[in-house]
């Protein structure tokens, strides 16, 4: 379903992918930890087709988004959502506005059919009662969970989530990784995430991998990665969790 | 690269890339015409802000300007025994040149700070770059509204201005050079019924004219700022400040060549 084959990407001199591989399956979640600044982020906007690899390729759902024109690549995203870092709600519209804005701008779908839906993905991430608020009324967590509705409402195959747990205390950090968990357990969600968070990777994660220096130092099942030998990433992941 | 090429890719790289950009936009704002009935309501927004919320300033600024020329060219008129000409010639600079010109800068000031300093805000804090995932048109949801709405209002407010503005010159002419009100009225009326054209004065239009495409540069140039703004806070500001800068430029380069145009 995804699949980044020997990505290479410089901005000036600085070699941020260095060969990057990697493939997720229908309905896995791929999570990637690694230092501030090391380039996860780089990852996820190939992903959605923001940036373009200098060197080697990126495929979704079979196609090469590299090579996609404009109208292609618009309808390619119509089948991902993307949970931004710091939400990036529009200020000016309401929470209820916020999430049905693709749905209008984007479909022909009518006025009730649009209210049935945000009203239902509102349910799915329990915010109904805030609809009419704007996002500068709402806490950080109830923004997240809001841009987490918006990523939904189209109805996307694969959603990407850029460090979904930042800014959040622990217990609104838990229960965005449980909402998380559970859309890929009840709806088969292809997911890609990138977390600063061991508990947001090991409720989440099919499989885990860090990232450092342009490459992968490890990937594979969550509890083998954080039990691995490999002093980089002992000392980034701190102590094994049994 | 070697020095020469490192100093025109510093130098005159940035602002052909700015202008490339601005003339994309204002080709997109073009395209996309047919959205108009779509974007009525945004639009009418768009036209309280540029409008109704910047129409005191304008106004205020008008009344000054007409006093203003009233009381210089007055005097300078009285000088030769022809302070009567003054309706005339407040009349003519008002209409022609310092309405269009005074109503953009002011909105120059006032609206393309604001639209660069919104939609500069909105990049910085990634919320463009959503609206680009969500595979929505920015240039239709954000820019079409602002230009169209900045576009229908400046020729509206250029026309209140001259007319605040020959106003403004009327006070002078009665209280500082002696004049009745009628007789200056009547001139500056005289003025105006010159070159007549489908029952308007060639002045008129060609104050509409220049209002119209200030109105719609001056909100490309405000959008494209906005929309090309980084680096955070300080990115916002040095957006807002190019937009009046390049606002002002245009406007000021713009009307030598509609003048010319439209009088020779």
């Amino acid at each position: 379903m995804i699949r980044f084959e020997n990505v290479h990407k410089t901005f000036g001199q600085q070699h941020v992918l260095r060969g990057v591989d990697f493939s997720v399956d229908k309905g896995k979640s791929l999570v990637i930890m690694g230092p501030s600044g090391s380039g996860k982020s780089v990852i996820i906007k190939h992903l959605i087709g923001l940036l373009h690899p200098d060197q080697g390729s990126v495929h979704i759902l079979g196609k090469d988004v590299a090579s996609l024109d404009q109208a292609g690549l618009q309808q390619l995203r119509k089948d991902m959502g993307y949970l931004f870092q710091h939400s990036a709600l529009i200020n000016w519209l309401s929470v209820f506005d916020n999430i049905a804005l693709p749905l209008r701008e984007t479909t022909s779908m009518s006025k009730n059919s649009i209210e049935a839906k945000v009203m239902e993905v509102l349910g799915l991430v329990k915010m109904e009662d805030a609809r009419h608020k704007f996002p500068s009324q709402i806490s950080g967590g109830m923004q997240k969970r809001v841009g987490l509705a918006r990523a939904l409402v189209t109805e996307p195959s694969i959603i990407l989530y850029d460090e979904p747990e930042a800014g959040l205390d622990p217990e609104m950090s838990a229960s965005v990784s449980h909402m998380m968990r559970r859309l890929k357990e009840e709806y088969g969600m292809t997911s890609v995430t990138v977390t600063h968070s061991v508990n947001c990777a090991l409720t989440v994660a099919d499989t885990l991998a860090v990232f450092e220096h342009g490459r992968f130092l490890i990937s594979g099942p969550p509890t083998e990665v954080l039990n691995s030998d490999h002093t980089r990433v002992r000392e980034f992941l701190g102590a094994p969790i049994d | 690269m070697n020095p020469l090429q490192r100093i025109g890719a510093r130098t005159l790289a940035p602002p052909i890339e700015v202008a490339g950009f601005g003339l994309g936009l204002a080709l997109g704002v073009l395209r996309r015409l047919p959205q108009i009935p779509r974007r009525l309501r945004t639009t009418l927004d768009q036209m309280y802000l540029c409008g109704v919320k910047t129409l005191l300033v304008v106004l205020f600024v008008g009344f000054f300007i007409g006093m203003i020329l009233a009381l210089q060219l007055g005097y300078e008129l009285a000088r030769y025994g022809q302070q009567e000409a003054v309706g005339f010639a407040v009349a003519v600079a008002m209409v022609r040149e310092m309405a269009p010109v005074m109503t953009a800068v002011v909105l120059a000031a006032s609206v393309a700070s604001a639209m660069a300093a919104e939609l500069g805000t909105m990049k910085v804090q990634e919320e463009i770059t959503a609206l680009d995932v969500m595979s929505v048109d920015v240039c239709g949801y954000l820019v079409f509204p602002r230009v169209i709405g900045m576009t229908l209002m400046a020729p509206i407010l250029t026309n209140l201005a001259s007319i605040v503005g020959i106003l403004g010159g009327a006070v002078i002419a009665q209280t500082q050079l002696g004049l009745d009100f009628s007789g200056y009225m009547r001139n500056a009326m005289e003025s105006l019924s010159d070159n007549s054209f489908f029952g308007l004065p060639r002045g008129v239009y060609c104050s509409q004219i220049k209002a119209l495409i200030f109105g719609f540069t001056i909100a490309v140039v405000g959008c494209a700022s906005g929309l090309q703004a980084q680096n955070g806070a300080s990115g916002v500001g040095n957006s807002t400040r190019a937009a009046v800068r390049n606002s002002i430029i245009l406007i000021i380069v713009l009307n030598f060549f509609l003048g010319k145009l439209v009088y020779t």
